[in-house]
């Protein structure tokens, strides 16, 4: 019998992964795979532990059972230096663009390379201005982020996340507290991170708009169901699914939409 | 019988037909005005049955909803059948969920007991020592690193923070310090007055502002300043996400955040207090020329004859000491801030509390080390 061809492992698999806080689990067992080049969505209702399962996702916190696996390897076993391997292949987009405070959008940018990059200080700082002009940020160099619109503070963010050319990138509500045409704009800046690189991307939102504009497939999370209630592509899951809870969140929030004008 | 008629815009009147008490309301009934309560309307009266209809009211809000809600508890009470049939749905509608909230919100009571408190206490407790120990665990390792690798380390960063707590703190450290040694030189003046041991006020403000005054208000004052702004930064940057920005990087934020800080107060802190040592004796000597007419160099000579290294160095080991105390609890508690605006404020007073509550106990500890080994 001929053996087949070793298919290369997906960008992310989540295995029966326990997630909580001071022994109080918030989600329990989940299980999915992120295909590479993907852009995949984790949505539900506020509550339901969609942050939890990102933080669980990116190390910050320990998971209490089950493992996450990047290109099949695992993160939640790996020893320190693995570790630090590992914590490389990801950049991660947070709500509130989390920029450091004390650092112009050049240091932020930059960080990241000085510390992982054998590069100097003038690669770094050509890196710098092509990131930054990637996200539409040329010129802004100097600038602090309390200086910056929202709008502004998420592109950089964006740019930091970029910054080490990550395999994944995760978004954490990339458009909460932007207008209808910035959040258009950052879901353009996905796409074409995606495109671009290959980048593998996991977008935290319950922005209807976002899901189906950009989104390849999701997975639903439920608070009293404590695990995810529905997967599949977006479009096919709000016009074929039989659950009501998937179609409530899906549908209405559109014919909702569809009134206000 | 007569209606019982309000001067108000709401009304209400009333008649009976056999043992039915028929209720009319009428006017306006609005929150912002006055309006006949239920109980009061109804006083003693026991009808059989009672009903209500507002066929006269003009423009009602909630107000006419809770005269329902009266109503309908009066009845519940009193096991009076009421007919609120020609009252619109809507209306009784929302009495109805007042009526049916208030039996539903009754919280249970919270308080634990005796031994429950205990345990919670104790748990708490086991924590908070843990990561305490974690803490000072990873600050040490951090060090360790620092020592490796001494290139990576931020000492922009390092010599920013120590300008922030180093110089920029002189001016209130000379002040509090020459007005210490001054209250302090009063205070032995009129004492050793009476003795005739005027010049020896220059031994105990010495020996006082070198072995504990000195490095004691440094420390104090760096206390209320540094260590509750490096609180407050740590705790600010933990509420925006830049300590997880951090992490995700695989940056330890000890190294990055916690070292540069520390270091900045270690070798910051025995400097303020040479500084505060010498403006303390300045106060001592301007008291002694002012009250006792002591000359400043006879003052000056005394104290030199008083004061040797042992002095000096407890005293800048005991403020470099200080200095760390006041480094680590500062970041400490700003890394264990909520992720909130309070959080944050916590953390500063809790900040505070804490580094002063270290250094006094550090300096009892330290007086009782420093007797044992004479110096």
């Amino acid at each position: 019998m001929l053996t087949e061809p070793q298919k290369p492992p997906p960008a992310i698999i989540v295995e029966n992964l326990d997630c909580g806080y001071d022994g109080r689990v918030v989600l329990n067992e989940i299980s999915f795979t992120v295909e590479r080049g993907e852009i995949f969505f984790v949505i539900g209702g506020s509550g339901c532990g969609k942050s939890t399962l990102l933080r669980h996702m990116i190390g910050l916190n320990r998971p209490m059972a089950g493992d996450v696996r990047f290109f099949g390897q695992s993160f939640v076993g790996a020893d320190l230096e693995a570790r630090r391997q590992l914590l490389k292949t990801f950049g991660v987009l947070y709500q509130s663009a989390a920029l450091w405070s004390s650092l112009t959008l050049r240091e932020n940018v930059a960080l990241p390379l000085e510390e992982y990059s054998r590069l100097n200080r003038r690669e770094i700082g050509e890196l710098v201005t092509l990131k930054l002009a990637q996200v539409g940020l040329a010129g802004f160099d100097h600038y602090y982020p309390s200086e910056i619109s929202g709008g502004m503070k998420k592109r950089a963010g964006l740019a930091r996340a970029l910054a080490l050319d990550p395999a994944i990138v995760f978004f954490d509500e990339p458009s909460a507290g932007l207008d209808p045409i910035t959040s258009r704009e950052i879901d353009e800046l996905v796409i074409k991170v995606r495109d671009t690189l290959g980048t593998t991307c996991v977008v935290v939102s319950h922005e209807l708009d976002s899901i189906f504009r950009i989104g390849d497939r999701l997975i639903m999370l439920d608070k009293t169901e404590r695990g995810i209630v529905a997967s599949g592509r977006p479009g096919e899951l709000r016009d074929s699914s039989q659950d009501p809870r998937v179609t409530a969140f899906l549908r209405t929030d559109r014919e909702v939409r569809r009134k206000q004008p | 019988m007569a209606a019982p008629t309000h001067v108000t815009n709401a009304c209400v009147t009333a008649h009976t037909t056999g043992e039915c008490l028929h209720l009319s309301l009428c006017g306006r009934w609005k929150v912002a005005e006055p309006r006949p309560s239920f109980e009061s309307l109804i006083g003693l009266q026991k009808p059989e049955t009672f009903s209500i209809s507002m066929e006269e009211v003009g423009s009602w809000d909630g107000a006419l909803v809770l005269f329902l809600v009266e109503a309908k508890r009066w009845s519940a009470a009193h096991g009076i059948a009421a007919d609120f049939s020609q009252i619109p749905l809507q209306v009784t509608e929302m009495a109805d969920q007042i009526v049916r909230g208030e039996a539903a919100v009754r919280p249970a009571d919270s308080t634990p007991d005796l031994v429950t408190g205990i345990g919670m206490a104790t748990v708490d407790a086991w924590r908070k020592t843990k990561a305490i120990s974690t803490f000072v665990g990873e600050c040490a390792l951090s060090a360790s690193r620092l020592a490796r690798q001494p290139a990576r380390f931020r000492w922009g960063d390092c010599l920013a923070e120590m300008q922030k707590c180093g110089a920029m703190a002189l001016p209130i450290v000379s002040l509090i310090s020459l007005l210490v040694g001054l209250i302090m030189a009063y205070q032995a003046a009129v004492q050793l007055r009476q003795l005739g041991a005027d010049i020896y006020v220059a031994d105990l403000v010495g020996l006082a502002v070198v072995r504990e005054m000195g490095p004691m208000m440094a420390a104090i004052i760096m206390a209320g300043r540094t260590g509750a702004a490096f609180a407050a930064t740590l705790g600010n940057m933990k509420a925006g996400e830049e300590i997880d920005a951090l992490q995700t990087l695989g940056i330890d934020p000890v190294d990055f955040l916690v070292m540069p800080r520390l270091l900045a107060l270690g070798v910051m802190m025995p400097l303020l207090a040479l500084y505060a040592n010498l403006l303390g004796i300045l106060g001592g000597m301007a008291v002694a020329k002012g009250v006792l007419d002591i000359p400043p160099s006879a003052y000056w000579v005394e104290t030199q004859s008083i004061i040797d290294l042992s002095d000096l160095s407890t005293g800048l080991i005991k403020a470099t000491t200080f200095g760390l105390l006041i480094g680590l609890s500062g970041c400490l508690r700003g890394l264990q801030a909520d992720r909130s605006a309070s959080g944050v404020g916590s953390a500063a007073t809790s900040a505070v509390v804490t580094s002063i509550l270290l250094i006094i106990v550090a300096d009892a500890l330290f007086a009782v080390v420093f007797n044992i080994l004479g110096l």
